[in-house]
């Protein structure tokens, strides 16, 4: 199983030892041939501002939505589910973006760094065994919308954390920072199912 | 709901924003439109100080904590992470800058030191602190004081990157040093590098720092971020290299796009076209040692 970890800025290597942990093997994604080949692909933590702007200016931007619509599985953690939205509430929205998780996000909604905070989320998923997983939230953007077809795997003080829609995984928290892969395993059986999920949209 | 369950000021939530920085390039702002103009070019976080190291060389006197409310116009203009820069020892400051609720403090040499003894205990603190160091001894003093981040000291202000890269080479060549010392040896390395005994095993053990280490100090150029990113930087600072240039939008932009192709070299040359004029620069040369910043703190 080959996840590629996009490599642009971010918390990458952290994404890749937590894909290890989950049995599958992990390639650094910075240009767009490196989409190929792929079984699914991970948007890591970061700044969105930046990463946007990247995807923007090397030409991976419209690859990249291109597979994510064609069906190729995605899980974006913290920066990565908002380089995901399709809708992001406030005024700083970050403009360049792939606009295919049908949610809206408020960026640094849980607060600035000091606010930041570690917590046990239960998580559905790998049979809805609802364990309790110790996640991250820094500086973390707040799920406000669902839209239709969008489940949630994960709450957090009744908003929705982890969610799923289809073949899209996408995260408010970082499950890579803390030692922990249960999350990773979720998107890897996913990624194992192939990208003819049967709650695609 | 409580909150009782919500962890504050732990010690990953502190290093896993520097490990969301990583690849990035922060840069020094004196206003809210320089931090607007970073912001657009792609910076990771930017730093909020009342002059660039550049301008603290020219002008002199005593550099103290920029004026809150400056700090707070430059949190209110961006949405990326706002550091912000404190004395060394000067826990006031550092007290002020967590009650304004920016994102990182800086602990820094470019200002004047309010202590010449002692550091701030940033173990105290709910945020978190990234520290300059020359060599692995002095991060490894800080990271034991709480430093959540390091960056090379350099000599800032300076557009030379000689002494970032002479900081980042001692570092590093010290870490592998470590990685093959037998077990024995290490008790004589920890008093060597007068270090905290358990960070030295831990640093030979895993053989890297336990947190993100970025480069400070004279970078300029795209070239000069490549140079320290293959020199095993995880991301840059820039200070003056930026707002002292004739085009500050596009080098700043240049900048954040070698930093992330750093191993790329027609990347770096195609980004480092007709940038206009690099600040000018001083040779180390230049400044008497007593008027060297990376000699502040210990």
């Amino acid at each position: 199983m080959k996840i590629g970890v996009l490599g642009l800025q971010g918390d990458v290597r952290e994404h890749q030892a937590a894909l290890e942990a989950a049995g599958a093997v992990p390639v650094v994604v910075k240009r767009p041939g490196e989409l190929d080949g792929l079984d699914g692909l991970i948007l890591p933590g970061g700044e969105s501002t930046t990463i946007g702007l990247l995807l923007d200016r090397f030409g991976l931007l419209e690859p990249l939505r291109q597979r994510a619509l064609d069906g190729m599985p995605l899980f974006g953690t913290c920066a990565g589910l908002i380089l995901m939205a399709t809708e992001i509430a406030g005024p700083d929205a970050a403009r360049h973006r792939l606009s295919v998780l049908d949610v809206t996000v408020r960026r640094n909604a849980y607060g600035r760094q000091p606010e930041s905070f570690e917590a046990e989320v239960a998580v559905a998923g790998r049979g809805g065994d609802g364990a309790k997983v110790r996640v991250a939230f820094i500086r973390a953007p707040v799920i406000e919308r669902l839209g239709r077809g969008v489940e949630v795997l994960g709450e957090w003080e009744g908003s929705p954390v982890l969610v799923r829609q289809g073949h899209l995984l996408a995260a408010s928290f970082h499950a890579e920072i803390t030692g922990e892969h249960r999350v990773h395993e979720i998107f890897v059986t996913m990624a194992a199912s192939g990208s003819n999920g049967a709650g695609r949209t | 709901m409580t909150g009782t369950s919500r962890d504050t000021g732990g010690v990953r939530v502190k290093r896993g924003l520097a490990e969301m920085l990583k690849g990035g390039v922060i840069m020094d702002v004196v206003n809210a439109d320089q931090a607007r103009i970073a912001e657009e070019a792609g910076a990771v976080a930017v730093m909020a100080l009342e002059r660039v190291p550049a301008d603290i060389r020219a002008e002199g006197g005593v550099v103290r904590m920029a004026d809150p409310e400056h700090v707070t116009a430059i949190m209110e203009a961006v949405s990326i992470p706002v550091m912000a820069k404190c004395r060394i020892g000067h826990f006031a400051e550092a007290q002020v800058l967590e009650a304004l609720g920016v994102d990182y403090i800086d602990e820094s040499e470019v200002l004047t030191p309010a202590d010449e003894a002692h550091h701030v205990d940033k173990w105290s603190f709910t945020v978190p602190f990234v520290c300059g160091a020359t060599n692995l001894g002095e991060a490894l003093r800080r990271i034991g004081e709480g430093a959540a981040m390091i960056r090379s000291k350099g000599e800032a202000g300076t557009g030379n990157v000689v002494e970032a890269v002479r900081h980042m080479r001692a570092i590093s060549s010290t870490i592998r040093r470590l990685a093959s010392a037998g077990g024995e040896e290490l008790m004589a390395e920890a008093k060597g590098l007068g270090a905290p005994f358990e960070l030295v095993r831990e640093v030979a053990a895993a053989g890297e720092l336990p947190v993100v280490l970025f480069t400070a100090g004279g970078l300029a150029t795209p070239a000069d971020a490549a140079l320290m990113m293959q020199l095993g930087a995880h991301g840059v600072f820039v200070g003056s290299g930026i707002f002292k240039s004739g085009n500050p939008a596009l080098r700043a932009r240049a900048i954040v796009e070698a930093t992330t192709y750093y191993d790329d070299p027609a990347i770096i040359a195609k980004v480092s076209r007709g940038l206009g004029e690099a600040m000018t620069g001083i040779g180390m040369g230049q400044i008497p040692e007593g008027e060297r910043l990376a000699g502040r703190g210990w």
